[in-house]
């Protein structure tokens, strides 16, 4: 199955780069994190790699894996979905959340995987992400959330729907609490994630190119006067519009995090 | 403009008889009422054959009927008064969401709801109810009014969508949704939501975040239209209807579901047959609901509030 941001893995040595089909070596690309070496096209990751990149080694310690969906509506192929979404991205849910260490500070981190049914947020995910910052507020930890997700779950009807207000609620706590709280935009980053807890971060990072917007492109088109413009619903066109502080090269993100991590954090927090 | 749906179309034809009949008999001055009452029991009884048996797509149809009553006709016919205010301080004023200061029996409150136009030239000047982010904006400082001078806040929720163009894109519309849930999460003075039409997903749940979410009878709550349902689930929009079974998006769902806290029932027809009934009960329901919330300490409320959500959610531990 071909899907856009994925690179063909057709060969055990060779890749094509999902957007300027350049073949790449497979060593070459992996050591770039998956970054196309020509365009710079930034491929998806899944959970577990993103964790990898990002924290300092042997740090994670994932939390509440034990969480299932289950079918609350008797939604036609719901159940069908869920076993394939396990399957294609050898998680129990679209989130991996826990707890780890980056750059030498203990933080709650939550990823979100685009495999499990297009990242889509269920009970399960606006569980674990009000845990996420649920923790972060008891034990004072920051919290940072690699976002990747089409939206809201459609087949848990409203359940759905209240995880939006569920999850936003529990960023309240952890600005109670006064930690901080960093989000990464990565591709894609879509409708009920990014209308509700991705968008209350302190500080909004994305990586280049990501699809970053609040309903599908067709249906922005048809709902505007005019064409929308060529980079409409990139994180380049948020950024230009005051919705994201910065874009950072996946290379450079984990240097970035650790530099917020340093100014929000007191100084006698690093625990080395 | 009259719109009347297949299983409205036996109602409306004896409506018009009815109608017919009354004319003549003043025209003629003939005494016609037996006739007259006759076939209003008919009409009784055929409606309540009729709404005993909808399905969510009927529901789906009478929640969007172009002769509802929109926000303001219950902020008219249920407060005492009203003084409307505008604006986001930001630059804009979105006509899609109204809000301002009113009386409802012992209680001053702030009002905020999505209004929809009744003709043309109003839908489209009110963007069909469909709010762009300064109409969210607008309502957090209406929000954060309500909290400065202890108001409760009742808002009215009836939205197909939030805007979906490119001006609200460019302007945060997902961020504008999500700082509306996180504003009325932070107030600690009582809140209480109505879905009194449609509730259309992000657009509604962004001014949903409440200590009571009630419902009336025939209104529909959807993390997505039927339609848009249908054309991923069947690749055919056409099939809304079967769409709509799936999402379960009726208030007596919700109810079930436990994410709604009371429906509020619609006289007999609907709530468009009798506009003025279906306002006093949502009024009557509401007062109750201040009337509890009122008691609650401010910390308490704020508490209340977050568990209310925290705990929705069907999932299992392995």
């Amino acid at each position: 199955m071909q899907r856009r941001g994925v690179a063909q893995t057709n060969s055990e040595q060779w890749v094509q780069c999902a957007k300027c089909r350049k073949i790449l070596f497979r060593p070459d690309f992996e050591r770039a994190m998956r970054v196309c070496l020509h365009c710079g096209h930034h491929h998806r990751l899944c959970a577990r790699e993103r964790i990898l990149l990002t924290v300092d080694s042997n740090s994670f310690q994932e939390t509440d894996a034990d969480l299932r969906s289950v079918d609350p509506l008797g939604f036609p192929d719901y159940a069908d979905k869920l076993r394939k979404g396990a399957a294609a991205s050898g998680e129990n849910e679209a989130i991996v959340t826990g707890t780890a260490m980056l750059g030498g500070y203990e933080i709650g981190i939550g990823v979100m995987d685009f495999s499990f049914m297009g990242g889509s947020m269920g009970s399960v995910v606006g569980e674990k992400v009000v845990r996420c910052f649920e923790r972060g507020a008891e034990r004072r930890l920051p919290v940072i959330l690699f976002c990747a997700s089409g939206g809201a779950r459609m087949q848990e009807g409203l359940i759905s729907l209240m995880q939006m207000a569920k999850t936003t609620a529990a960023v309240s706590r952890l600005q109670r609490a006064g930690m901080p709280y960093i989000a990464v935009f990565t591709d894609p980053t879509m409708a009920g994630v990014l209308a509700s807890f991705a968008s209350l971060a302190d500080v909004i990072l994305a990586e280049p190119g990501a699809l970053v917007g609040f309903a599908g492109q067709r249906v922005a088109a048809q709902a505007s006067v005019g064409k929308p413009p060529a980079n409409f619903q990139t994180a380049e066109f948020q950024h230009e519009h005051g919705m994201i502080d910065l874009i950072v090269p996946r290379k450079q993100i984990r240097i970035t995090l650790t530099y917020l991590l340093e100014m929000f954090l007191p100084v006698e927090a690093p625990v080395r | 403009m009259i719109t009347i749906f297949d299983f409205e179309k036996p109602i409306s034809e004896l409506e018009s008889a009815i109608a017919e009949l009354r004319q003549l008999a003043a025209e003629k001055g003939l005494d016609r009422s037996r006739e007259i009452a006759e076939l209003e029991a008919q009409r009784e009884r055929l409606l309540k054959q009729i709404f005993a048996h909808l399905r969510p797509w009927d529901k789906t149809l009478l929640a969007r009927h172009p002769k509802r009553p929109y926000a303001l006709d219950y902020v008219r016919l249920m407060c005492e008064s009203f003084l409307e205010l505008h604006g986001d301080r930001l630059g804009f004023d979105d006509p899609a969401i109204v809000g301002g200061l009113a009386k409802l029996g012992c209680y001053r409150l702030v009002v905020v709801g999505q209004q929809k136009g009744r003709d043309l030239k109003e839908r489209q000047k009110r963007n069909f109810a469909m709010a762009k982010p300064e109409g969210y904006r607008k309502a957090m400082r209406l929000f954060r009014l309500a909290e400065k001078f202890r108001l409760p806040v009742l808002t009215l929720v009836d939205t197909p969508a939030a805007d979906p163009g490119v001006e609200s894109e460019s302007r945060g519309i997902s961020e504008a949704i999500a700082q509306s849930m996180l504003t009325m999460f932070e107030l600690s003075v009582p809140t209480v939501a109505v879905i009194i039409g449609e509730g259309g997903s992000g657009g509604a749940i962004a001014l949903a975040a409440a200590n009571r979410v009630l419902m009336l009878e025939h209104a529909i709550y959807s993390v997505i239209p039927p339609e848009g349902c249908a054309a991923i689930l069947y690749r055919d929009p056409n099939k809304a209807p079967q769409a709509a079974d799936a999402l379960r998006l009726t208030s007596e769902s919700a109810l079930e579901l436990g994410l709604i806290d009371l429906i509020i029932p619609e006289p007999l027809g609907a709530a468009h047959r009798d506009p003025q009934t279906t306002a006093l009960s949502v009024r009557s329901a509401v007062l109750q609901q201040l009337d509890e919330l009122s008691r609650i300490e401010p910390d308490t409320l704020r508490e209340h509030r977050y568990q209310r959500f925290r705990q929705m959610g069907v999932y299992e531990t392995v």
